[in-house]
This record gives C-alpha cells, sequence and structure tokens, in this order.
C-alpha cells in the first residue's frame, strides 16, 4: 500500500457560508464512500479563496497563493496499492464533473495529531 | 558448434538484440524489479553473448541464451543487494513476488516461452505506454526499454541532445518507481482505453519517422521500421484486436509507398506522380487481408478505416482509378468515430474528386472558421491546390505562402515553393 494525496480543484470551495446542503450533498457522499471502502487516511475541505491569505518572502497578499483560474479546494490522503488504483478513486471526485479537477500526488511523509483524526 | 568469424557472430547478436530485446528486459525486469537494474543486466548479457559466441558458438536459442543470462544476473545482484535495494522497486502484484523468490534461472519451463514471456513483453509495452507519463516520455521509453534504442540513438530522432534524452528517461523511470505505476497489463474494462494509448504511441513514432517534423530528410527511416516492429509484435502478442490488425495495416500500406515518396535529388513527390510500379504489393496484399478481418464484427475502430482508406488509395491502377466515392464513404465513417479536423481536411481532398473542387473549398473554408486548425501547415496547402484548379491563382499564391511559413521540413517547404512558383 502507499498514500496518495489528491489535491482537488475547483473555481472555489463548495463549502461557502451560504452554500445549500443539496449543493455539499454531492461531495459529502463521495466523501462518505471514500470512507466506508476504507481508503481514506485524511480528508480536509477549505473554506472559500476569498478566506486565504498568502505570504512570499516577507510579502503578505489577500488571496490564494497562485492567481489561477482554479484554486485548491481542499485535499483528501488515501490508501491504494498502485497508481492505476489512485487514480481511479481520484477520478471519482465530483471536482472532476464540476468543471474543476483533481491532481494525485504520491505522499513523500507526513503528519496528522491523533487527537486531530475522527 | 565451432567457431565461427566475429562478423558473424555480430550479426546473430545484432538480430537477437533486434528480435529479443524486449523480451529479454520485460524476463529480466520481474526478476530485478527494477528498470535500471534489468537494463543493465541485459546490456551487459548482450556484451557478454559477443565474446562467449565467438569462443563457443553460436547457443540454438540465442534469445534463450540471453534471457537466462541476464535473468541470472539481476538474481546475483538482487540477492546480494538484497538488504539495501529497498529503492525504487518495480511495483508487481503480489503473487508475482513469491514467484520471483522461487524462480531458477535455468529452469526449462516449456510454458515460459510459450505463454507468460509473451504476456511480459506486454506488461512493459504498457507500462511504457500509461498515460500517467508524458507523451513524449512515452515515445523515449518505449524505444528504450521495449526497442532497446541507445539513449544517444533516441536523442537523435528527437533531435535534442544525449543529456536531455538521459534526463527524461530518468525522469519518466522515477516516476513509474515513486508514484507506483504497475508492471501488468490493464484489466478488462480499462484495456480499450489503455490500448488506445499504446497503438497512438506507436503511430505517432511511425508519423514522426514518416514526414521528420524538421530538419533536411523526409523520413527518418529508423523509426518507421521500429513502429513496424512494435505494431508487428503488438499483433502477435494481441491476436484478437481488431484495432491493432488495423494499426499494423495502415503502416504497412503507408510504408509500401516509402521508396517513392521522393525523386532521386530528394524532392517530394505527389500521390499522383509516384511510380506505382515500384510500391511494395506484398506489403499491400497482407495490409488488404489484416483490412478485410478488421471490417468484419461489429463497427470499425478508427485505425481499421484509416487503413482501409489508405488500401483504397494504394490498391488504384492509377491515380485517375481511385475509388474516390468509397473513399468519402470511408471518411464519414472515420468522422463518426474519431471527429476530427485532420479527418475532415484529409475527407475535403476526396471529396474534390468526386464533388469537385468548389464544394471541397467550402469545406476547408468551414474549418478555417472553426480555427481549430490554425497553424497546421497541411491547411493552407490543400486550400492552395484547390484554388490552383480554380484558376484563382493569386488566392492560390497566397495560401502556398501561409503553408511554407508554417512548414519546418525542408523538403515539403521545397516542394511548395515549386508550387508557388507555378501560380506566380
Amino acid at each position: 500500500m502507499a498514500q496518495y494525496a489528491i489535491l482537488i480543484y475547483a473555481d472555489d470551495s463548495a463549502h461557502s457560508a451560504d452554500a445549500t446542503p443539496e449543493e455539499l450533498e454531492v461531495h459529502d457522499r463521495h466523501g462518505r464512500e471514500l470512507e466506508e471502502s476504507g481508503a481514506m487516511v485524511a480528508a480536509f475541505a477549505l473554506q472559500p479563496k476569498a478566506m486565504a491569505t498568502s505570504i512570499r518572502g516577507d510579502v503578505m497578499t489577500d488571496g490564494p497563493f497562485v492567481d489561477a483560474k482554479e484554486v485548491v479546494a481542499g485535499f483528501c490522503v488515501i490508501d491504494a496499492p498502485d497508481l492505476d488504483a489512485a487514480l481511479e478513486i481520484a477520478a471519482k471526485n465530483p471536482a472532476t464533473q464540476l468543471g474543476g479537477g483533481v491532481e494525485v500526488r504520491p505522499v513523500a511523509g507526513g503528519f496528522v495529531r491523533p487527537s486531530q483524526v475522527g | 558448434m565451432s567457431n565461427l568469424p566475429g562478423s558473424d557472430v555480430e550479426a546473430v547478436v545484432a538480430d537477437a538484440h533486434r528480435r529479443g530485446w524486449a523480451l529479454v528486459l520485460a524476463a529480466t525486469a520481474r526478476v530485478a524489479r527494477d528498470l535500471d537494474l534489468a537494463e543493465d543486466c541485459v546490456q551487459e548479457a548482450y556484451a557478454a553473448a559477443l565474446a562467449t559466441w565467438s569462443r563457443d558458438g553460436i547457443p540454438g536459442n540465442p534469445i534463450g541464451w540471453l534471457t537466462t543470462t541476464a535473468r541470472r544476473r539481476a538474481i546475483d545482484v538482487v540477492r546480494r543487494e538484497h538488504v539495501f535495494r529497498s529503492k525504487l522497486p518495480l511495483l508487481m502484484e503480489p503473487e508475482e513476488m513469491d514467484k520471483v523468490v522461487m524462480v531458477e534461472p535455468m529452469e526449462a519451463d516449456p510454458r515460459e516461452s510459450k505463454d507468460s514471456v509473451p504476456d511480459e513483453r506486454l506488461r512493459l509495452i504498457f507500462l511504457c505506454c500509461h498515460p500517467a507519463l508524458a507523451q513524449e516520455a512515452q515515445l523515449a521509453l518505449t524505444l528504450r526499454l521495449v526497442c532497446g534504442l541507445s539513449t544517444r540513438d533516441i536523442a537523435r530522432v528527437f533531435l535534442v541532445s544525449e543529456s536531455t534524452m538521459a534526463a527524461r528517461l530518468t525522469r519518466a523511470k522515477r516516476k513509474i518507481s515513486t508514484a507506483r505505476i504497475p508492471y501488468r497489463v490493464p484489466r478488462a474494462d480499462q484495456l480499450p482505453d489503455r490500448l488506445r494509448g499504446v497503438l497512438g504511441v506507436i503511430h505517432l513514432l511511425f508519423t514522426t519517422g514518416h514526414t521528420a517534423p524538421s530538419g533536411g530528410s523526409l523520413m527518418r527511416v529508423d523509426l518507421m521500421d521500429q513502429a513496424l516492429h512494435l505494431a508487428r509484435m503488438l499483433r502477435r502478442l494481441m491476436p484478437d484486436e481488431r484495432e491493432v490488425w488495423g494499426l499494423l495495416a495502415l503502416l504497412l500500406v503507408t510504408d509500401a509507398r516509402r521508396s517513392t515518396r521522393s525523386d532521386d535529388r530528394g524532392r517530394l513527390l505527389r500521390l499522383r506522380e509516384q511510380d506505382r510500379s515500384q510500391w511494395d504489393r506484398a506489403a499491400i496484399a497482407e495490409a488488404g487481408a489484416l483490412i478485410v478481418d478488421g471490417l468484419r464484427g461489429g463497427r470499425p475502430g478508427r485505425y481499421v478505416l484509416q487503413a482501409a482508406i489508405a488500401s483504397l488509395y494504394a490498391e488504384a491502377p492509377t491515380y485517375e482509378q481511385t475509388d474516390w466515392t468509397q473513399i468519402v464513404e470511408l471518411y464519414d465513417a472515420l468522422l463518426s468515430v474519431w471527429p476530427s479536423s485532420v479527418v475532415a481536411l484529409n475527407r475535403s481532398v476526396a471529396l474534390a474528386e468526386t464533388s469537385g473542387p468548389l464544394v471541397a473549398l467550402a469545406e476547408i473554408e468551414q474549418l478555417e472558421l472553426d480555427g481549430e486548425l490554425d497553424g497546421y501547415q497541411y491547411l493552407p496547402a490543400v486550400k492552395a491546390e484547390l484554388l490552383h484548379r480554380l484558376g484563382r491563382c493569386a488566392d492560390a499564391a497566397a495560401a502556398y505562402a501561409r503553408a511554407i511559413e508554417l512548414t519546418e521540413n525542408e523538403v515539403e517547404r521545397e516542394f511548395l515553393a515549386e508550387r508557388l512558383e507555378e501560380v506566380t
């Protein structure tokens, strides 16, 4: 088994203050499926890009680090035996069907404080 | 076995390299579980063959000898460095790792040569053409690992420095192990997509050789030969895939005209100017049989249809007697399975013969509006020829000038410059 990060790219995070439960349902369902399959190691949904603050050198700016059409809206870490299996899971992310997409990157190392999980 | 002159041994080794490299490497990769180690061992086995065969004579089964030698070296290294070689392993199914431990290098398992070894080559091909690798990396890896070309030769055909190509290959191999791209034939539900990728790589190798994208010589014969070799190998490995027959047929029928595409001075000749008596009839017949089979049993795919079109061009006794109506019909079928502006452009060439240059010109003007072929030199080249036939010389000249501007192949540019002179 190996771990892969799935970085989710979208126009913006689905989790805005005025997001309706219906809008979030598709993402939540995908998350539950991953959890039930046993593949999910960790998952985080982020607040919208307007909430982001970036620092480059000594300069602080309001907004995401890279000025691009899509931003990282969330990410998760999964267990998968190989890249094909990881890609198969990543392709099911709703972002791929909603105008955005995902990037799959092998994890080199990481840490999650045990009490933060769950 | 008696001692043989060195040149004979060299010829046998060269032949075993051409025919056997993929098989030897694929079988060695399984025990080495590391592509670099496998390559080193295979390289060493070929070097050892030259010395040993010159001294002891050529073995009855040269490729079997090479496989055994390379695998034995790999097993030695793996055993010796077992503790240290946790770096960058080649990913295999768990049950196969058990097999690796048990495998004995000298075992003469009759199933080995008939079933599992060709399967290993197929794994190697699917590994090299994995969609997670950039296409230029897929091309380079296929030439290096499946065809056994040296890094220097691959660098030469793609017109980059040897160090650039070496870095490209290293990066691709590192991604294979770090991202864990599996060494296996895809599952049945993924196979059609993945096979399309493999066919695309082989086709691209051939077309890159057929019209070198830039430079002085019209064809790079090496690449065309390697692509044909790959297509034949794939057909043996996947005997039931109709698109594999289609690709092989397409390459055969295109290659059959190889010697007539330019004249003695290296100038490009148009289809209607080519000496049909020089075409390779045996290759065209071989392609024809594949196409007949490929068109049977359900809707044919892209390569079968492309091959069928190319074969209609090749089978006509003269340019004028070409069956243009059937070619246009095949282009319509091709567009339905592979909607592509390039296909639509090629269709318009045949359409000019069935419906006249004015109808074809209207199609081309529509393609220009779509904008997908902006910068594609063959669009203004085809348009110029139609305008010329319609007697609109000034417009034709402008289109030829545009085509010349976009063409990087010198032979093609010279050809277009001559056409431009005709209309001015």
